[in-house]
């Protein structure tokens, strides 16, 4: 096995929010009112069903609550275990689900105070990411605005299936105030099931849902390129969080293909999709679905043309890997540097100023 | 692609085995008829029929009456090059089509591929009468009148027992090679209300097709609906394997051993990817998936079969090469998608660098093994 080096970043946490009420004491008077009054049941997502296997890793399920929901266990069994320097806090808990944009963004500044509060101040370790309430823009923004004071927030976080595409105009003054703040902006997996989770309709299981997660990745990845969102935000970056990337070379001969034929439809598109990923999206490692042996895998990294993509994550607590397998067999020592330290810096501009303990205003 | 093509410094031995190869015979597992006049399935249709067509034409599962949700790049999505001299769109006459594409590419074995039928329509018994009227037509205006080619059987995608019933009827013409799908349905393929195309083409012998595109009323995108036609056209790519992830999970091909299934114009670069996110996954989840017996990449490797139109073009061969290899050279079936404007050049498609025994496969060999035509 390859063998993870030291001061590693690791880019995609999963802190889980015990349940709805833990948020109360971020609530104001109105939305606790609303919580209890309604009776409201805890927002967990079927994209990760509490006791699925993807959910958690067995050995790191705890005997009680939510996988995830220890900082104890979090820093037992990945940040101490793969010595990283940072570790990246995104936050799936269902609040992009309700349908409500006063609702959300009232859980999303509770979710941001929460994890400010109860992960952030607590290991120094820990980064996090701002959930957004991605119905209303204006409101998204302002959370930014707010969060980003706190140097410890490094990304504004979404998930892959919502609403609108992401590269649709509309969001577009999300992506200038993350690029403002030198935020990244990271797209993770998952649905708010306003759309049906797939393309093609809805289809039966879990497991199909989890798979087409990276179809969606793909679809994102267009949206967001033939748009121009980086054409008009240069300096943007953007992580694919829990995605895949195996996926990734074909995907871009296809859209290089289309966009020769028919670029006269998007024309502000003026670099070749492949020259845009390079400089400007990256994913993160786990999960690999990768080929069944390890030189197959090095030649879709020769597919990939590109050494700074990947950037390293456990997705703790999710069940990617097992023991401390994180990395895939056979890479160099070169490679594993730049997945595990290098590009991560590189990406996340505010890991590199070294932020302060602040607290969240 | 209708595309100006830059020319690119060639090695000569690369010249040399291309031009070697140029008229070779071929099959194209992709061709697109189409009807001169709007009028022309009349003659196949119920006089009752003809009155619903005047009165309410055919409503799709999306908004636009009279042409695609998305403006394509070209008229009819196909070749300006391509218009017969007689008049009516491009690929509405056979004799154009011998002219400009069958002779010179030396096409011994033509799949067709009608689109703008009665699928993705939504009166299902208007979609009924125009399928088989289709299918009537095939052999009336193609079939019969060019031993070369051979039509697709195409039935009313969202009504499982028309659709089967029209596949027993057909079952046996040797005018038909294929079933036909779209990918783009109301539901995922796997989903039962589609089981019985699956249980008539398995006994009739069939392949099914399943040709990107079609109206299912789900948004191109598991996030809504995107802005641009481009958006559209890559995006049957992930349709594509959004369709294939349903039939095998749903148990499609454990319960139809014989089944075979071709994946049309959707790119095959993706396959190994995806079988490789499906096994991984289904080692995690397959408590979920109880019939599953094997491996979903297994039921891949036996069961699918995928047309090479619009070429995966990396900037590097051996790139596809070494995907190709990952796929399986026996799996691969040439198209060009005549008469649409991203057609493939067969004397440009395939780089120099494939044996012998595997371009012939590719080019040919497959095709006439899968669809039985000697």
């Amino acid at each position: 096995m390859t063998s993870p080096i030291a001061g590693g970043v690791d880019c995609d946490l999963h802190p889980a929010v015990p349940h709805l009420t833990s948020l109360l004491p971020y609530l104001n008077d109105y939305w606790r009112d609303q919580v209890t009054t309604r009776g409201m049941t805890d927002l967990v997502s079927q994209s990760y069903p509490s006791n699925s296997p993807i959910t958690a890793r067995p050995d790191w399920r705890p005997s009680q609550g939510k996988p995830g929901s220890s900082l104890d266990d979090m820093r037992k069994q990945a940040l101490d275990v793969f010595k990283v320097s940072h570790g990246i806090c995104n936050p799936l808990y269902g609040v992009q689900m309700v349908f409500s944009e006063d609702m959300a963004d009232a859980f999303c500044r509770a979710l941001n105070d929460w994890l400010a509060k109860e992960w952030l101040d607590r290991d120094e370790r820990l980064r996090g990411s701002i959930v957004i309430p991605v119905q209303s823009v204006e409101k998204s923004v302002a959370e930014i605005e707010r969060c980003a004071q706190d140097r410890r927030f490094v990304q504004v976080l979404m998930l892959v299936m919502g609403d609108m595409p992401l590269g649709k105009r509309a969001y577009w003054p999300i992506y200038a105030a993350a690029e403002r703040h030198g935020l990244v902006v990271g797209i993770h997996a998952g649905s708010n099931y306003h759309n049906p989770p797939t393309s093609v309709g809805w289809g039966s299981y879990h497991i199909e849902d989890y798979v087409a997660q990276a179809q969606a990745f793909q679809t994102q990845l267009t949206s967001l390129i033939v748009e121009g969102v980086f054409a008009r935000h240069q300096h943007l970056k953007m992580v694919m969080l829990e995605s895949g990337f195996t996926w990734l070379p074909p995907f871009l001969w296809r859209l290089h293909k289309f966009w020769r034929g028919i670029r006269m439809e998007t024309p502000w598109v003026d670099r070749a999709p492949l020259e845009i990923v390079r400089s400007n999206i990256r994913f993160s490692l786990q999960p690999i679905d990768a080929p069944p042996d390890p030189p197959m895998l090095n030649r879709l990294f020769d597919h990939m043309q590109s050494d700074e993509l990947l950037l390293f994550s456990t997705d703790y607590p999710h069940w990617q890997f097992d023991e401390d397998k994180a990395l895939p067999e056979g890479l160099s020592s070169d490679l594993v540097r730049k997945i595990m330290i290098d590009n991560p810096l590189a990406t996340y501009g505010r890991l590199r100023q070294g932020a302060t303990k602040e607290t969240t205003p | 692609m209708n595309v100006q093509f830059r020319d690119r410094p060639e090695p000569a031995s690369t010249a040399v085995a291309k031009t070697s190869h140029i008229k070779a015979a071929i099959a194209d597992c992709d061709i697109h008829p189409a009807r001169a006049t709007k009028t022309e399935l009349y003659p196949y249709l119920a006089k009752r029929w003809h009155e619903h067509l005047e009165t309410y034409d055919k409503r799709p599962y999306h908004g636009m009456m009279e042409g695609p949700p998305y403006p394509k790049a070209q008229p009819n999505a196909s070749r300006r090059d391509a218009y017969p001299p007689e008049g009516g769109p491009q690929g509405s006459s056979l004799s154009f089509m011998q002219k400009q594409h069958l002779d010179p590419n030396n096409v011994v074995l033509g799949v067709l591929n009608p689109l703008a039928t009665g699928q993705g329509i939504r009166n299902h018994d208007l979609a009924a009468a125009i399928c088989s009227a289709i299918n009537d037509w095939q052999i009336e205006k193609w079939t019969s009148k060019d031993k070369r080619l051979k039509g697709s059987i195409v039935v009313a995608n969202e009504d499982g027992a028309a659709a089967a019933a029209e596949i027993r009827t057909r079952a046996g013409d040797k005018n038909f090679v294929q079933v036909l799908l779209l990918s783009r349905n109301v539901e995922p393929l796997g989903q039962r209300r589609y089981w019985p195309i699956y249980e008539a083409a398995e006994e009739a012998g069939l392949p099914v097709g399943i040709h990107a595109f079609g109206f299912g009323g789900n948004p191109i995108t598991a996030s809504g609906w995107p802005s641009f036609y481009i958006e559209e056209m890559v995006g049957h790519a992930q349709c594509q394997q959004t369709v294939l992830a349903s039939l095998v999970l749903e148990g499609v091909f454990e319960r139809h051993p014989t089944l075979k299934m071709i994946m049309i114009e959707a790119g095959f670069g993706w396959a190994p990817s995806l079988s490789w996110r499906l096994d991984k996954t289904f080692e995690r989840l397959r408590s979920e998936v109880p019939h599953l017996k094997r491996r979903p990449s297994e039921y891949i490797r036996d069961h699918i079969w995928w047309t090479t139109q619009p070429m995966e073009d990396p900037e590097q061969r051996d790139h596809l090469f070494q995907l190709i290899d990952w796929i399986g050279w026996d799996r691969l079936l040439f198209a060009t998608d005549y008469p649409h404007w991203d057609y493939d050049d067969p004397s440009r498609v395939l780089p120099a660098g494939a044996s012998d025994a595997n371009r012939d496969a590719f080019y040919l060999g497959n095709a006439r093994k899968l669809y039985g035509i000697v």
